[in-house]
């Protein structure tokens, strides 16, 4: 266990999280983990570190660190400028840093969260099997909080790279301002008619209420069969369900949430949720209808893209 | 109520990574004693591929490994389960005890709840305490649980304007629920009282002292008993 870094500044939300914990939903803990996993598996395994090592998830700014002990360092994710002290570096490659350098990580160009993996994962107190953060109910992460100027976080032993590591240009994913979500029909699909074309068939812009929990998203007005409740008995959400209130304005909910009481439409597929996580508000989504074999390929697809990076980057 | 029983479960698509499988479309005692006994039969007999599932009011959400497993083949298995489910042993329900400090400062509405119903501060305590509710399902926080078999005699609505934080340890009433607050958060239920119990800890090797399907009953004590209680708990 060594020292790894200082935050000179955090930026506006700034967590430590890792694959996410899992176990535990039925008991009111909601998975938490990274929102993108392409970008922090991709991090990781630039590093050469342990599948489920902890990262940094930054919010639109990154962070400004002062180095403590000499590691590798990859960071992926949003394109955001990337300085050593004063020496640019490249997203999605790595680099290596020593005591004293000031690693700054800017305001994003494209996409919203970036990941910076160190050697040997970040080391904060395991809660119920993982290093995620969960703010809300302060659980995990560094003191289960944000993390604040002067913080000293410290990082697992892990080796030095023999040889710097780089994603290839055409592997990187392009995080553009239209998204297209492919997303399965339910659970609650038998809720809605019309209101379930019109979910396919429009665009929704990315509101201001986006964060860990959910996205809420502004468009048409979705509504269900009349003759249907407007609410559902609770029943506990999964990333990527796209649920419905009464008020018709779809929310996409992610790793922070625990049950709910309203229809779920749609359900985005796991391999697309990065790109909810890369989108910012005033982002424009469409839906796109699929289903569950073409979820499973894409599931495997990206599986697939990931075992390659890992080829590539050796 | 019964009957909200379905005869055979009912699958529903939660995207890539989770089946929702309902035994029924109502808040029902009966409904939860089955969701109670296949959660049990699931984690006997886990099919290979199921990342965790999570037993609520009537039904049971499996989260798999798509790379690993399908919707398809997981219904098949749940079906299977099921059928033998009289030939799996399935324990009786634990019954938790939660010690309540009722009234004064840690039951602020607990007048308000007995002049709704014109019953007596004791009368309130003792209806409470007397019910034995069942666990239906745990969230909104860690560890919250919704209980069901609130006597009707309680039943009161919620606050107009819910708090901004509810100490932890609260136990309260909402229309035709009560609970208690594991950890402080915001809140509009009724505060009938508190309870010195850590009903979530993340730091203790056993974080939750309440699951899905257990029984719950409330003990009145003093404000002496919750002093000591307390202080033993946060030792």
């Amino acid at each position: 266990m060594t020292d790894a870094f200082r935050i000179m500044k955090p930026g506006p939300y700034t967590t430590v999280q890792d694959a996410g914990r899992y176990g535990f939903q039925q008991f009111g803990i909601p998975p938490t983990g990274v929102l993108d996993q392409f970008a922090y598996r991709a991090a990781n395994i630039l590093i050469g570190n342990p599948e489920h090592a902890a990262v940094l998830e930054t919010t639109v700014i990154g962070p400004q660190l002062e180095i403590l002990s000499t590691t590798d360092i990859a960071v992926t994710g949003a394109e955001a400028p990337i300085t050593l002290n004063t020496e640019p570096q490249r997203g999605w490659s790595t680099f290596r840093a020593r005591p004293g350098d000031i690693l700054n990580i800017g305001p994003v160009k494209n996409g919203c969260r970036c990941y910076v993996a160190v050697t040997g994962g970040i080391d904060v107190p395991l809660v119920m099997g993982s290093r995620s953060c969960y703010v809300a109910a302060r659980i995990g992460g560094y003191e289960g909080r944000l993390l604040a100027k002067g913080d000293v976080l410290k990082r697992l032993e892990g080796r030095l790279l023999s040889q710097m590591r780089q994603v290839p240009e055409q592997a990187i994913p392009v995080y553009s301002p239209d998204i297209n979500l492919r997303a399965v029909p339910g659970p609650q699909n038998d809720f809605f008619d019309e209101g379930m074309e019109l979910f396919y068939r429009s665009g929704f812009t990315v509101s201001i209420n986006a964060n860990r929990m959910g996205y809420r998203l502004e468009g048409p007005q979705i509504l269900q069969k009349n003759e249907m409740p407007k609410s559902i008995i609770s029943e506990p959400s999964l990333p990527g369900g796209v649920q419905v209130p009464p008020d018709g304005q779809p929310i996409i909910l992610l790793v922070e949430q625990t049950v709910g009481g309203y229809t779920k439409i749609a359900t985005v597929i796991s391999a697309d949720l990065p790109l909810v996580a890369q989108a910012k508000p005033g982002d424009q989504i469409r839906f796109v209808k699929v289903d569950l074999a073409d979820a499973y390929a894409a599931a495997r697809y990206e599986e697939d893209n990931l075992r390659n990076l890992l080829f590539r980057a050796d | 109520m019964t009957g909200g029983l379905f005869e055979k479960p009912f699958f529903r698509i939660a995207g890539d990574r989770g089946l929702l499988v309902e035994f029924g479309n109502a808040i029902d005692s009966e409904i939860n004693r089955k969701i109670r006994t296949m959660a049990i039969a699931l984690g006997k007999n886990p099919p290979s591929g199921i990342v965790e599932y999570i037993p609520t009011y009537r039904s049971i959400i499996v989260i798999y490994d798509p790379l690993k497993t399908n919707a398809a083949m997981l219904q098949q298995q749940v079906i299977a389960l099921e059928k033998q489910l009289a030939e799996i042993p399935i324990p009786p329900p634990e019954t938790v005890e939660v010690p309540v400090c009722y009234g004064g400062e840690f039951g602020p509405e607990i007048e308000f709840v007995a002049k709704t119903h014109g019953l007596s501060v004791d009368d309130v305590i003792r209806i409470h305490s007397e019910a034995e509710y069942q666990v239906y399902m745990i969230g909104f926080t860690p560890g919250f649980p919704f209980l069901g078999g609130l006597p009707e005699s309680l039943h009161t609505p919620r606050l107009q304007t819910p708090r901004k934080a509810v100490p932890a340890g609260s136990v309260g009433i909402a229309n035709n629920q009560t609970g208690v607050y594991p950890i402080e958060s915001p809140g509009g239920w009724q505060l009938i009282g508190r309870t010195p119990l850590r009903i979530f800890d993340q730091q203790r090797a056993a974080p939750f002292l309440i699951k899905a399907g257990d029984r719950l009953k409330f003990k009145p004590i003093s404000f002496d008993e919750y002093q000591a209680l307390k202080e033993a708990c946060d030792r």
